[in-house]
């Protein structure tokens, strides 16, 4: 019998919430990796039980962990005792090696100047569409990393950090994270990336030349409102039956690309509020989209202490409002970039965790919704998985 | 035999209990002490220090015989009661704020 699992990462650990189809009772399994931040937890789709998460410490740095068997169990790459048997005997344990390729530079700093580019976590993990051992990981400095011996050794896709405009990328508020990665199905050498802040990037060549992608984009807060680079994109989501399709959570305006991003338009429409940080895509409808307004970048709460998912049917700019099973008084919970997904059954599931701990599932396409936890560590990701 | 005691997000990490036990080829010094912890659990390999540069990861700290050794010379030798083992040596997590 079919089914779901989300994997959940939290401050204080990861999290497999596993139901059947019917997705009304959930189990809940975790935490793993008990006190530990956990940025991502994804599974790839070439096979299921093979997951990637992102482990991280402000002490104790960058870890990655690998499951086979859907998250019961789990390692750290290139650690087990076959995998250390070198030529020398030598023990690798490199799974958390993540250099920048030859000189890293320097990009721009809150206050202007340069600052040199310096490793800090991973944000994102995304396996390949067709390889369980290969996969990215999008990291904070931004750049873009590749594992093709699963999470064992990484190599970073240079060419996307030494563009001609890396001076000017500068950090957002939460640091200068490359936190979206999207892989066109259609065209497999093309790939999407976001930023915050820098923008939209895509490559046509598996990664060796980047292009930014980001004209339309308007931000006012930056000193050249419709600069080339400097937008503090926040999500990007592509359906992959339309993949020149793009929706965007700007920091503030949602944005949609028809074009594959080389120019966008805003469809913000009639939303209480057009800033926020996750945007997701209803499997089966790709102009069902879903965001959650959020009052302003100051406040990063609901507007009115009312938890809504906003979904609009006409891709943007026609928005309802979904609260049926949601907080809808003093609810001043954030949801962050990563913390919302779709799941693929006939009737469309949506999930989305929230800085206060709970994880919402909605079985109807958004129409209602129920707690699946309630109380869990502030959940920073969630990524749904459709099992056979 | 040199006693280390490991802070608990590193036990674990290397699925280890409260004190683990390394041997050493040479003399004991912070270097060599790490370079075995690292050998035996390669999954504890850039989490005390660097990868590339082998300086110390800036939260992490080195105790030997209550003395914190931090900021010693990596190369300098340990006391002879962590190189015997009458004492453990500690990696510490720093503890900052309340």
């Amino acid at each position: 019998m079919s089914g779901v699992r989300l994997l959940v990462g939290t401050r204080k650990g990861a999290f497999v919430l596993t139901s059947d189809a019917k997705r009304e009772k959930w189990k809940v399994d975790g935490p793993h990796f008990a006190g530990w931040e956990i940025y991502h937890v994804k599974g790839s789709q070439a096979d299921p039980n093979r997951l990637y998460a992102s482990q991280t410490s402000a002490w104790f740095g960058q870890i990655i962990q690998r499951s086979n068997d859907g998250g019961k169990t789990w390692e750290t790459p290139g650690s087990s005792a076959e995998e250390l048997k070198g030529p020398e005997g030598m023990q690798k344990g490199e799974s958390n090696k993540f250099v920048y390729d030859g000189v890293p530079g320097t990009h721009m700093w809150y206050d202007g100047t340069q600052h040199p580019w310096e490793f800090k976590r991973v944000w994102h993990v995304e396996p390949s569409l067709d390889n369980p051992d290969h996969v990215y990981a999008g990291v904070e400095d931004a750049a873009l990393f590749e594992s093709k011996d699963g999470g064992t050794s990484w190599q970073e896709l240079s060419g996307l950090r030494k563009h001609d405009t890396g001076p000017k990328w500068q950090p957002g508020a939460g640091g200068m994270c490359l936190h979206s990665i999207l892989l066109d199905p259609k065209d497999r050498q093309r790939m999407f990336i976001a930023i915050s802040a820098a923008g939209a990037f895509r490559t046509d060549d598996g990664g060796k030349t980047w292009k930014p992608i980001n004209q339309g984009l308007h931000s006012q807060y930056i000193p050249d409102p419709k600069a080339e680079v400097g937008h503090c994109v926040h999500h990007i989501a592509m359906h992959p039956k339309r993949p020149k399709t793009l929706f965007m959570q700007k920091h503030w305006d949602i944005m949609r690309s028809d074009d594959a991003g080389d120019s966008w338009r805003e469809v913000s429409g009639n939303l209480p509020s057009d800033f926020g940080f996750p945007i997701d895509i209803h499997a089966h409808e790709p102009d069902t989209i879903y965001v959650v307004p959020i009052k302003s970048d100051s406040e990063h709460f609901p507007p009115d202490g009312k938890l809504r998912v906003y979904r609009s049917r006409s891709g943007g700019n026609e928005w309802e409002e979904l609260t049926k099973g949601l907080p809808q008084k003093d609810c001043y919970v954030n949801v962050l970039r990563d913390a919302m997904t779709v799941d693929s059954l006939d009737s469309c599931g949506v999930y989305f965790g929230t800085t206060g701990g709970q994880v919402y599932g909605s079985s109807d396409a958004g129409d209602s919704w129920n707690a699946i936890v309630r109380d869990l560590p502030a959940v920073l990701s969630v990524e749904a998985q459709t099992l056979p | 035999m040199i006693r280390v005691v490991l802070p608990h997000h590193l036990r674990t990490l290397a699925r280890v209990g409260d004190e683990v036990h390394v041997d050493l080829n040479g003399s004991a010094t912070v270097h060599a002490v790490l370079d075995a912890l690292e050998a035996k659990y390669p999954m504890l390999r850039g989490t005390m220090r660097d990868h590339e540069t082998q300086k110390r990861r800036p939260l992490v700290r080195f105790f030997a015989c209550g003395e914190d050794i931090s900021h010693e010379p990596p190369d300098s030798p340990l006391p002879d009661a962590i190189a015997n083992g009458s004492e453990p040596f500690f990696v510490m997590g720093a503890i900052a704020g309340g």
